[in-house]
């Protein structure tokens, strides 16, 4: 497949801006995902328009830090967070809607994370 | 703040309409919605974590059985990602196959949905004749692939299976016959006044909703926003001639037609590609392993999924995530359900096309 | 405007015959490219164990102290990735299903 893709890394104190600006440019939210490497977890955030393809990495390596949520500014960002919030035990700041660790209900708590 | 008049009523997850688990409650006052709370998890398999004990060769087999319906382009997508971080380039033939492949795979989708649709509404023998439709789509991949719903083609590097020349010739007579008979049906959806008293007005999404919210496929096309990920140019269909079809209303009868419309584009689209396909190798060799990222965008019948590989060089993925295109139509399916009529609700449902065992892996 | 279309549909199916299949009494025709069982030719087995290895299903087991190859039948998905893999070419795919079963057990092969 021949188009591009960006990737970028930032930091989380970024995030919310970064995000509002590129939901006031047009972008429309495309997923959220989280990856388990060997010495920190990161959260990637896709965001597509008109066939372009942007995404954005954040490293987490302190599991109690609390990552702001995107939900106020893409309301249906809450059904991803709280998959990984159930998945992966990050806690996410002020969700639109939160299950609270309800939302897949697994014999096994975080069972990506172990 | 206590309101005597609202009650709780909940939705699934067994429900005679839904072909699924999922499971809704519905916060209800006279018979009208006034809210709606979804709650998913009830076929999660946890297949994201199975790429850890299954090489990346063997993992075709896991990712075509993710689901039943949409299965081939699981894994067309699957083999697309690998083999972009690999750098391999497929050769002609199985590019053309693997459209012709994708687009029978959307029209018996396309046919299961509307015979579900009619059944939701109470038409059953509408739904028996639009089944009836679909088992002569389904012997025609049992011809060329061997299996009925999963079809065990694909594989990194090309596809498994040939087909002849006089072959491709046969499916398209095949499908000139057909294309009569789905009229005859497809017209009945379009013109039945019962039909039309039910979808009309029903579940309307605006088109600034659609986008914002993050909708996807038909649901998305049917409010006005022309978007297809087919349009990207992935095997072959850069050379094939399309359009995305759109709808302006946002209801349920647009996003029915949408549907219909669609199926006879498909057959379209296998008529050019049996054109222009040259005779050619199948398949190419693979050796060595991945290493690096990518994400891989293909269009299903129910939308846009996303294929998210990251290799280190060892035989084993180090990430696979798979987002469907269901599990970004349920906030749209939220923001729908207001307003509406609770015996609306199990169309309303259906109208998003829910492939629920895709949405949780 | 047409009315009683659907009502003319139904009328003519009811004078037609079925458009279902009577099975089992009727038996079903395969493809030729149907997949279906695996069967194997034992004589030319030599208990490798690629296919085993190989399995996602992981429905095979091979023993080569007793010369044995044993199917789990219930477990098979006829995806057809052993007969790819088998150096000797020993394995084949039938192109009917096997048949149901009672309890679970294995299909054993015991070679010479």
């Amino acid at each position: 497949m021949n188009q591009e893709q960006k990737l970028m890394n930032i930091e989380i104190k970024d995030l919310l801006s970064q995000i509002g600006d590129y939901y006031r440019s047009g972008h429309r939210l495309v997923q959220i995902g989280c990856t388990k490497l060997p010495e920190c977890l990161e959260i990637n955030y896709s965001l597509d328009k008109d066939y372009s393809f942007t995404n954005f990495k954040i490293k987490l390596e302190d599991l109690d830090l609390e990552v702001p949520s995107v939900s106020k500014i893409y309301w249906g960002a809450f059904l991803y967070e709280n998959e990984i919030h159930d998945l992966f035990g990050v806690k996410f700041k002020d969700m639109a809607v939160d299950y609270q660790g309800n939302f897949y209900r697994t014999s096994v708590k975080k069972g990506f994370n172990p | 703040m206590n309101n005597p008049k609202r009650t709780i009523v909940p939705f699934g997850p067994q429900h005679p309409v839904l072909p699924e688990p999922i499971h809704l409650d519905l916060v209800v006052e006279d018979e009208k919605i006034i809210e709606a709370i979804p709650s998913l998890g009830f076929v999660h398999r946890g297949l994201e974590k199975l790429v850890e004990k299954r090489d990346f060769i063997e993992f075709v087999y896991v990712a075509e059985r993710i689901c039943g319906i949409c299965s081939f382009i699981h894994g067309l997508t699957y083999c697309l990602a690998i083999e972009e971080i690999m750098g391999i380039q497929v050769p002609p033939r199985a590019n053309y196959l693997r459209v012709i492949w994708s687009e029978l795979s959307r029209l018996h989708s396309h046919l299961l949905w509307l015979g579900l649709t009619a059944d939701a509404f109470g038409f059953e023998a509408l739904f028996m004749h639009t089944w009836k439709l679909r088992e002569k789509i389904l012997d025609i991949i049992e011809e060329t692939t061997g299996g009925r719903v999963i079809f065990g083609s694909s594989k990194i590097g090309g596809v498994r299976k040939d087909i002849s020349a006089e072959k491709l010739s046969e499916i398209v007579t095949k499908l000139n016959r057909y294309a009569q008979e789905i009229k005859e049906i497809t017209d009945i959806f379009i013109n039945d006044s019962s039909v039309k008293h039910r979808l009309i007005g029903v579940g309307v999404l605006s088109k600034q909703d659609a986008y914002d919210l993050g909708a996807v496929g038909p649901s998305l096309r049917a409010s006005g926003i022309s978007m297809d990920t087919r349009k990207l140019g992935y095997a072959a269909y850069a050379e094939i001639e399309f359009s995305p079809i759109t709808e302006t209303s946002g209801d349920s009868y647009a996003r029915c037609r949408v549907r219909i419309r669609e199926l006879f584009q498909s057959i379209d689209i296998i008529k050019q590609a049996v054109e222009k396909i040259q005779p050619g190798e199948l398949e190419v060799k693979v050796s060595g392993t991945p290493k690096g990222e990518f994400f891989a965008r293909t269009e299903q019948p129910r939308g846009e999924v996303i294929y998210y590989a990251k290799a280190d060089g060892t035989r084993f993925l180090q990430r696979l995530r798979v987002r469907t295109p269901t599990f970004a139509n349920i906030p749209a399916l939220i923001k729908l359900l207001p307003g509406a009529q609770l015996a609306d609700v199990p169309v309303l449902v259906l109208t998003i096309d829910p492939c629920i065992s895709c949405t949780e892996r | 405007m047409k009315i009683f279309v659907m009502a003319f549909k139904v009328l003519k199916s009811l004078f037609r015959r079925p458009a279902t299949l009577g099975y089992p009494s009727v038996p079903r025709e395969y493809y030729k490219n149907t997949r279906g069982k695996i069967s194997i030719d034992i004589a030319k087995c030599i208990y490798c164990a690629s296919c085993q290895r190989k399995c996602p299903a992981q429905a095979l087991t091979v023993n080569k102290l007793e010369k044995k190859w044993i199917i789990d039948r219930l477990r098979c998905v006829s995806c057809g990735y052993c007969l790819e893999v088998c150096p000797k070419k020993c394995l084949a795919m039938e192109n009917n299903y096997s048949a149901s079963a009672l309890k679970k057990e294995e299909e054993v092969f015991e070679g010479a």
